[in-house]
């Protein structure tokens, strides 16, 4: 259900007329490449995921397991395509409502001004303040770890920083003449940051949102490797790595490869972010 | 240097702010934990426990006052080092900490001096030399680092230096420490790795704080009148790119609050962290309440002292 975020966002921006280079070409392809397996993992994994399918455990790579298998002896290869679900789908459920959360109140911060905007502004500053994992511990230690309260927790972490963004970029947008001059036809606040505002600072936040979904899908995964993300029998890839740290000192295929996934996953969100066209990543606006 | 008044009521504001954001963190940390569904008194008396039982741990834990006055009392006690008894094991939550908090601080001291020299070295030389071969392999080491989830460094480290190479014990932590060799090996894991977060965040602030210093015009004009790349860098551009760099330190010091929760856990290292985690799992609340706010008051010290070290260098600011 939120998997299909990604694609018409990929799509979109080629569409528009971009030019990418290289690296963002494949930074793209990768992100398109888990997208796709996101949503259709369950129709390609090679065996069910939760069954132990070999008597040996930490198997090592070979032809009917691609990625060898992990501590009770299941395959990997399914495990890591079926952990791109939790892990892609719940980081960028997060991602989605702690942008859309911060870019609303930032524009209508920007807009409203005054005491609104001052305390607004502290209080979401302070909690700036708590180290985003820390943060993550507490909570799930408080309520239960379940996916609807990881995405709002991974949400409420990012949100204060999206404001900020968000904020700063259309405290800009707001002193220019074309909204002076809606202000003065009478313009209610909706219109205005609907608009005026939004579609003068669209680019930079898209950016700003592909940031922020590598800190979530690093956050989401450090809490599943603590033990508090997404549970058993389940595993997104932070909890594939936990699940086979035993193996670590074996040199498993298990642990290797679940980090490979995260690894190729954040590195070319951050590739394709670093080489989108300066129109769309330009802040100065 | 003297100081201007603007620049001390600007630090004071950052401290008062620094104070009321702790005060907020604090009712924060309280609340998750202390808002949370079930009964504290249930949970330590077991299925068991009669209603009447419950009743009297209820009454003697002050649980039927009300939540705000208890904060105040809670609040009060951390301000005067009571940090009330853990619920598993009945343990003054101060001794179990301090205990703790020596191990972590001696972690983060240790990565803190590793740290500093070699990443400054790195930012200022990868700017020294703009997209030079070591620019373009520092900015991609970093990247790479920044990346990854911290445990990720760690397994790597792991399959590096023990499963690949054989230096050091893989995921143990010994205690028994007896030579100085074997409390290298012990310290050498957590500490490469923690190393590397750190490092990386505090290069590419360095390098960019140095960056922007270099391509101001009087740096240009150094340049221009015939001085060296390195003499201008080092002479010129350095000086005024001190404060930056300083805060770029602190902040990326920060790094070390999420990092350690991370690497203590991989490597069993008895540090608060990991007391912190094991909290978790037990749901022991009194202590999982104090070590968030040991960390929640590391962190902010940190920005806080980035914050006041940029507002003190700032040189528009003097007078």
């Amino acid at each position: 259900m939120i998997d299909h975020h990604d694609t018409p966002r990929g799509l979109r921006l080629p569409r528009f007329g971009y030019a990418f280079n290289m690296t963002g070409r494949i930074g793209l392809a990768v992100i398109l490449f888990w997208a796709v397996i996101a949503i259709i993992a369950p129709l390609i994994t090679p065996y069910p995921p939760g069954e132990i399918v070999d008597w040996d455990y930490f198997g090592p790579v070979s032809k009917s397991y691609w990625m060898g298998t992990d501590y009770l002896g299941r395959d990997i290869l399914s495990r890591v395509l079926m952990g791109a679900r939790y892990t892609v789908g719940i980081s960028l459920a997060g991602v989605t409502l702690a942008c859309a959360g911060g870019i609303v109140f930032g524009m209508v911060a920007a807009v409203i001004g005054g005491w609104f905007d001052t305390i607004l502004s502290r209080l979401l500053d302070a909690f700036n303040g708590i180290p985003s994992l820390l943060f993550g511990l507490v909570v799930v230690a408080a309520v239960g770890s379940s996916i609807p309260v990881l995405i709002l927790t991974l949400a409420a972490i990012y949100l204060p920083g999206s404001y900020r963004f968000a904020r700063a970029l259309a405290v800009n947008v707001n002193t220019m003449d074309f909204v002076t001059v809606a202000r003065a036809r009478g313009e209610k606040t909706g219109y205005l940051i609907r608009a005026e505002i939004l579609p003068n600072i669209l680019g930079p936040v898209l950016a700003d949102l592909g940031l922020r979904f590598v800190f979530i899908v690093l956050v989401l995964s450090g809490l599943s490797f603590l033990g508090i993300g997404v549970q058993p029998p389940h595993a997104d890839w932070g909890g594939l790595v936990r699940e086979n740290i035993e193996g670590l000192s074996l040199g498993a295929p298990a642990v290797i490869f679940p980090c490979i996934a995260i690894a190729s996953l954040t590195i070319s969100v951050n590739m394709f972010i670093d080489n989108l066209p300066k129109k769309i990543r330009d802040r100065s606006q | 240097m003297l100081r201007s008044l603007t620049t001390w009521v600007l630090v004071g504001q950052r401290l008062g702010i620094a104070l009321i954001t702790l005060v907020i963190v604090s009712f924060a940390v309280f609340f998750a934990t202390e808002m949370l569904p079930g009964d504290v008194a249930e949970i330590l008396l077991g299925q068991a426990a009669t209603p009447e039982a419950v009743a009297g741990l209820r009454e003697a834990m002050g649980l039927n006052e009300p939540a705000f006055s208890r904060f105040l009392g809670w609040l009060g006690g951390l301000a005067t080092g009571d940090m009330g008894r853990s619920y598993v094991n009945d343990i003054e939550v101060v001794d179990l900490l301090g205990r703790r908090l020596g191990n972590s601080l001696r972690l983060a001291a240790v990565v803190t001096m590793i740290c500093v020299p070699f990443a400054l070295t790195c930012g200022i030389a990868a700017a020294m030399w703009q997209g030079s071969l070591l620019d373009r392999a520092v900015s991609i080491l970093t990247i790479s680092v920044i990346s990854v989830p911290e445990f990720m460094v760690a397994t790597l480290a792991v399959l590096i230096f023990a499963v690949w190479l054989g230096w050091l014990p893989a995921l143990s932590y010994g205690a028994d420490a007896t030579s100085f060799v074997a409390l290298i090996k012990a310290y050498a894991m957590p500490v490469i790795t923690l190393t590397c977060v750190v490092s990386a965040q505090m290069i590419r602030m360095t390098r960019a704080a140095v960056i922007e210093t270099i391509n101001t015009p009087y740096v240009e004009m150094a340049l221009l009148k015939g001085a060296s790349r390195r003499r201008m860098v080092l002479r010129h551009a350095l000086p005024n790119a001190l404060g930056p760099i300083a805060n770029a330190v602190a902040l990326s010091l920060s790094y070390l609050v999420g990092g350690v929760i991370i690497v203590e856990t991989v490597f069993n290292y008895p540090g608060v962290a990991k007391l912190m985690v094991d909290a978790v799992a037990t749901r022991d609340l009194p202590l999982i309440q104090s070590c968030a706010m040991v960390f929640c008051v590391s962190y902010l010290s940190l920005i806080t002292l980035a914050d006041v070290i940029a507002t003190l260098s700032n040189p528009r600011l003097r007078q």
